[in-house]
This record gives structure tokens, sequence and C-alpha cells, in this order.
């Protein structure tokens, strides 16, 4: 560290320790965590959301229920329907409509002060939910075509030479088998993950210019600040896109899974 | 660098927690359970109820439009079939008007001519009664001047009728001789 002066106190910036606080209470092992929490409060935000919009059942819907057919409109219509097919959607809803509410729910966890904890920056979250769509996707796929034709289906594309095979079966079964479940899952933690740091480094480096530097510090602080509201926004942005994106991806998974071969 | 170390020490963070894995996916679960059995199907039910109001809104529409269509037809029909009737009826009126003219002028054309006959039949009675009369009367006034004049009793009919049938076969002769001579 270059001895400028200036520096009267080192900046320790924020570590992957500080996203784990401490646990409300531990029962031997199990320690229950303010991500469990959170996760556990999505469950009941999300539910209790769509429970009063639709208890009304109204044909014309009121403020309430208008938002709850726009909230489960958009993943009926634009996302499954649009890509799984008018024929084969109706009983993939739930479970897209599920995944989406409730990633979008815990993303923007990070976005709300105090709370401020992207569930899927845990990465436990992020495994579970694409173990989830993975087991599911494929057993559909297997019930459908049985498992030598969803095998085919994954890893023999359709009007290519057959010598080609050779080469395209290892790359498509690692590339639709493999990869697929592990990226599903690390875009999802990777992008709360990296964003949350971001934002704790910047909003900590702005409590630091501003209460250990003093002087310059105070000066220097506004720029760190302004760029810490701006990743705030930009955090906000990618929490609801990354949503989506598991979810949309969730469904290519599917339409894949119940397309016939062509 | 410590710093640096420090972060390297503490746990990989693609390195799950147990227990996190299994909050969240019980959250999911039951999140899911209740989206499969209420949430998912209140709205597929609201979207179903509306579906089947517009449409059947527009299948009554559709249906009152038939039933105008029909009424319309119905009643064109109605009316080209009382105007054919008007027709027909008209028609027959001017027959039926013609017939009975005709009948009529037949009827009085014949009760015309059975008045003439009759007249005529009148007529002739009359001139063969008067002739009848006239040539008693004259006979029985040629006879009483005849008496008269002869002086002689002519009282026997027959003797009477002789002369007055003389008298007047030889009043026809002369008259015959004279339109014989005045021709």
């Amino acid at each position: 560290m270059l001895e400028t002066g200036l520096v009267v106190a080192a900046f320790t910036p924020p570590t992957v320790e500080d996203m784990h606080l401490p646990p409300f209470f531990e029962i031997g092992s199990f320690a229950f965590g303010k991500q469990m929490l959170l996760v556990l409060v999505s469950v009941i935000v999300v539910a209790a959301l769509f429970l009063f919009a639709a208890r009304r059942r109204a044909m014309v819907p009121g403020r309430w229920q208008f938002a709850g057919e726009m909230g489960y409109g958009f993943i009926r219509n634009s996302l499954a329907k649009d890509l799984i097919g008018v024929h084969e959607f109706k009983p993939f809803v739930p479970v897209l409509f599920t995944c989406f509410y409730f990633i979008l729910v815990n993303n923007l966890w990070g976005s709300i002060p105090v709370l401020q904890l992207p569930s899927f920056s845990h990465v436990g979250a992020a495994y579970f939910l694409a173990a989830f769509a993975y087991v599911f996707w494929v057993g559909v796929g297997i019930k459908r075509k049985g498992l030598g034709g969803f095998m085919k289906s994954m890893t023999m594309p359709s009007g290519v030479p057959w010598f080609f095979y050779i080469i395209l079966i290892p790359i498509e079964f690692f590339s639709n088998l493999i990869v697929r479940p592990v990226t599903h899952a690390l875009r999802l933690f990777a992008t709360m993950f990296a964003g949350h740091l971001a934002i704790m480094v910047a909003a900590s480096l702005t409590g630091f210019l501003i209460a250990d530097m003093g002087g310059i510090g105070y000066g220097v602080s506004i720029f760190s600040g302004i760029f810490g509201i701006f990743l705030f926004f930009l955090e906000l942005l990618i929490q609801v896109i990354q949503a989506y994106v598991f979810t949309l991806l969730f469904a290519v998974y599917l339409q894949g899974a119940v397309a016939e071969a062509h | 660098m410590s710093h640096l170390m420090a972060a390297e020490e503490g746990a990989s963070p693609l390195i799950p927690n147990g227990w996190e894995i299994l909050i969240t996916a019980l959250g999911f679960v039951i999140l899911l359970y209740v989206v499969i059995k209420f949430i998912a199907p209140t709205f597929e039910k609201i979207y179903q109820d509306r579906k089947e109001a517009i449409e059947g809104g527009l299948a009554k529409a559709e249906k009152a439009q038939a039933e105008a269509a029909a009424a319309r037809d119905e009643y064109n029909q109605q009316l080209e079939s009382a105007r054919l009737e008007a027709q027909k009826i008209r028609e027959e009126a001017r027959g039926e008007g013609e017939k009975i003219l005709a009948e009529f002028k037949e009827r009085a054309s014949s009760e015309a001519a059975r008045i003439t006959e009759n007249a005529q039949k009148t007529i002739d009675a009359e001139r063969s009664a008067a002739l009848v009369s006239l040539r008693t009367e004259v006979g029985t006034l040629a006879t009483e001047l005849a008496g008269k004049i002869v002086g002689e009793a002519l009282d026997d009919d027959q003797r009477s009728q002789r002369v007055v049938d003389r008298f007047l076969s030889d009043l026809e002769a002369s008259q015959q001789r004279n339109a014989g001579a005045s021709r």
C-alpha cells in the first residue's frame, strides 16, 4: 500500500462471508438464517398476492384482479403458450408461473432496504431450482418419447449426415444434458451474487469514505455513492430479467422435451 | 493483501448450504402446491368464464340476427303472396263482373224478346177477338138492318146465319172483284 498520508485507515471490502449473516437460531446443525426466512416469506407474499387478486373471480375485474390476471396471463400466454405451443402448454403453466414469481420476489428482496438479500445469491437455492427444472423437463421428455426417443431427440439433430453423429452425439449430450442444468443454476446465482456483492462494495466504500477518511473522502464519496445508486437500479433490472430468463429457459427446455422431432 | 487472503479462506460461494437447499425446496414446493391447487385453476376459470360469456354473447347476437333475417324473409314472402292473392282476386272480380254483365245483357234481351212476344200475342188475340166480335156484331147489325129493310122476320137462326154467310161471302167476293178491278 502506498504511503500517501491521506490514507488514515485501510478499507476492508466486504466478502462472501458478509453475505452469510449469523443465523437467527440454531438447532443442532440446522442454522435458520436470513436467506431461509426470506424464501419462506416470498412463498407467503406470492401466494397471498395472487389469492387476494383472484378472490372475487369477477367477470369484470377490479384493479387487483386485473393486475393478477396480467401477472398470470404474462406467464401463461406470452411465455408458456408462445413457446410450448397452443396444444401443449396448459399443464406447464403452474410450474412456470411458480418458478417466475418465486424467483422474482426472491430476487427483489435484494433491492428492498433492510431485507436486501437476493435469496439466490446463496447458491443452494439456485441449485435446487435448476435441479427441479432439470428433473421436470427431462421427466416430461422421457414420459412423452420414451427413454430412447428422448435421448435421440436430445443428441441426434435431424437432417445431419450420419458420419457427423460421431462428433455430434457427445457434443449434444454434453451441452443439452450436462451443461444446461449447470448454466441454468449458475446464471441465476452468479448474477444475484455478483450484483449483491457489487452493491455491498459500493455501499461500504461510500460508508468508509465518509466515516473514516474525512476531507477528500467526502468528495470522493459522492462518486461512489452515485455509482452505488446506479448499481442498485442496474441490479433491480437484472433481478427482474434473470427471473424471466430462468423461466424462459425452463419453458424452452420443456418445449424441446414435448416437441415432435422434425 | 491480508483482506484478499481472508476472502479466499472463506467457503467457496459455489458450495451450497444443505439446509438452504432444503428450505428453498420446501418453500418452492409449497408455493407450487398453492398455485396448482388454487391460483392457476382460479385464473383459468376466470378466463374460461369470460371467453364463454363473450362467445355466448356473440352466439346470441348471431341467433338474433338470423331470427330477424328469417322474419324479414317471411314478411317478404307474405307480402308477395298477398300481392298475388290481390291480383288473383282482382282478376276474378273482373271476370265475375264481365260474366254478370253478360248475363244481365242476355237476361234483358230475352226479357225484351219475351215482352215483345207477349205484346204480339196480345195484339193477335185482341185482333182475332175483335175480328170475331166484329163479325158477330156486324152480322147482327146487318141482319137487323136487312130484316128491317126486307121487312121479313128472320128469326130463324139457321136461316139468318145462312143469309149472313151468303152476304159476307158476297161481300168478300165483291171486295175481290173490286180489288181485281182496281188493279
